[in-house]
């Protein structure tokens, strides 16, 4: 595991530092994810004795589709500058890649996530004070990075990117979605973990196979 | 060195086609250490692609390569701490320094002492001035110089260069010239592609032609033939070959 840790923590390092420097993929999310909930809230007229019932399911379209955006970008850089041969070429397995990217994906979901939520919960008018739905949150979130991560590099290598990713991430990703978003309802409603039912093991195993077939294909999928 | 294979780079029955367009067929290809093979070829001949199946980037359709001993197929992480590339891109990111950089790839190989090594390799490339600017902000001389010192970094046993003298200057092009000749000279071994057939001619110690997906030796020949090999007929052979190709 030590063998994996430290390339993972190298690349980790490596996409903080260039993200730090241009801001442009978590400030973009920010703003692309305030616009989405400002739209549903109106389209679906969202008012104070409605929110419990439509919350959750906007949260979740915002951050599904804020992830849509941001995995876009994830291999981008590095297939634009050779990054991605230059990983390629070095002594370390395909899992490590992997595993890096998906983990620098994560880190950026969270933080937008984190900048949202605030907001979100202001406009929404929902308590964000919620051991559930926070771990809500983190599991759906590590789904959208592992899964976001593979089809991010199968998209970058096509020519259509910005239509490709959409299509492979949402279907897939679908069951992580419902059951995020039905664990979030209760969540929010004030329940407890044994309360969230079968909704967030659902999450935990799907993230759980995706943790296993998603790096093994990405090492079919970056060979050439 | 005691463990050492007998050859740097041992290619048997190597095989690559794009689609349904062969680039290589059955290419036997043998790198002794201390060698400096040139490789010349006209375009679209494989020799990218050659160097690529030898970085370990682009898997062969068919046959074995071994690199310092290290068969690609099945010990591919191996092989890859015993070879430095340099392509037609630097491999470096643009809003990191140079230095970030090569900290990053050293990192990555898992060197101890990086700090001292790093330094090291910036005044080899004459950038150690440049080191904490940007790479974005460096000419295409400077990004190659760059890459070459990313690229030596790990003192791999193995130099994969593809036309390394692109959009370098005179002087870069002689200290160029001074590290691989001292690469050389350590017993390690170097590929090289090139255009510049002068440059090829001084750097190699062995010159070959890619044709046909295969290498043919123009010196060997010449050599077989019971002529001495002098430079002018190995390059006519060269000149000729390359006319053939085209």
């Amino acid at each position: 595991m030590s063998g994996l840790l430290g390339p993972i923590l190298i690349i980790v390092w490596k996409d903080l530092l260039l993200e730090l420097r241009s801001k442009d993929l978590v400030v973009s999310i920010v703003v692309f994810g305030l616009v989405v909930v400002v739209v549903f809230n109106f389209a679906l007229n969202n008012t104070p004795g409605r929110s419990a019932e439509l919350a959750p399911g906007i949260l979740w379209s915002a951050f599904a589709f804020s992830a849509v955006l941001g995995m876009n970008r994830a291999f981008v850089r590095d297939q634009e500058q050779g990054g991605l041969e230059g990983l390629l070429i070095s002594p370390i397995s395909r899992d490590a890649i992997f595993l890096g990217k998906a983990l620098t994906s994560l880190i950026f979901m969270l933080l937008v996530e984190a900048a949202l939520l605030p907001v979100y919960a202001v406009m929404l008018d929902f308590s964000v004070l919620s051991w559930s739905l926070m771990l809500t949150i983190f599991l759906g979130t590590l789904g959208f990075a592992v899964v976001g991560t593979l089809f991010s590099a199968i998209a970058v290598q096509t020519r259509s990117r910005e239509i490709m990713l959409p299509v492979l991430f949402f279907p897939v990703l679908l069951p992580v979605i419902i059951a995020a978003v039905e664990a979030s309802t209760r969540a929010v409603g004030g329940v407890t973990f044994i309360g969230l039912g079968r909704w967030l093991p659902l999450i935990v195993v799907f993230d759980a196979l995706f943790l296993v077939i998603c790096p093994w294909v990405f090492s079919f999928v970056v060979e050439e | 060195m005691t463990t050492q294979p007998t050859e740097a780079i041992l290619t048997r029955g190597l095989a690559k086609s794009f689609d349904e367009w062969p680039v290589l067929w059955n290419l036997d290809l043998s790198v002794p250490w201390g060698q400096s093979l040139v490789l010349f070829g006209a375009n679209g001949t494989g020799k990218t692609t050659l160097l690529r199946i030898l970085a370990t980037h682009v898997w062969a359709d068919h046959g074995t390569v071994a690199v310092a001993g290290h068969n690609l197929r099945t010990n591919p992480e191996y092989a890859r701490r015993k070879i430095g590339v340099v392509g037609h891109r630097s491999l470096l990111y643009d809003d990191l320094t140079c230095r970030e950089n090569l900290v990053y790839y050293s990192r990555l190989f898992g060197l101890k002492n990086h700090k001292s090594r790093v330094e090291e390799v910036l005044e080899t490339v004459k950038l150690r001035d440049r080191a904490d600017f940007r790479v974005r902000t460096f000419s295409n001389g400077m990004q190659k110089r760059a890459s070459i010192a990313r690229a030596i970094l790990h003192r791999p046993d193995v130099l994969l260069l593809d036309e390394p003298e692109t959009g370098l200057d005179r002087e870069s092009v002689s200290i160029l010239g001074e590290l691989l000749s001292e690469w050389t000279d350590s017993g390690r071994s170097v590929v090289m592609t090139t255009h510049d057939l002068d440059l090829g001619m001084n750097w190699g110690t062995r010159v070959g032609v890619l044709r046909g997906g295969k290498i043919n030796f123009p010196d060997e020949k010449l050599t077989a033939c019971g002529s001495k090999s002098h430079d002018n007929q190995i390059r006519q052979a060269v000149t000729d070959s390359l006319e053939a190709t085209g």
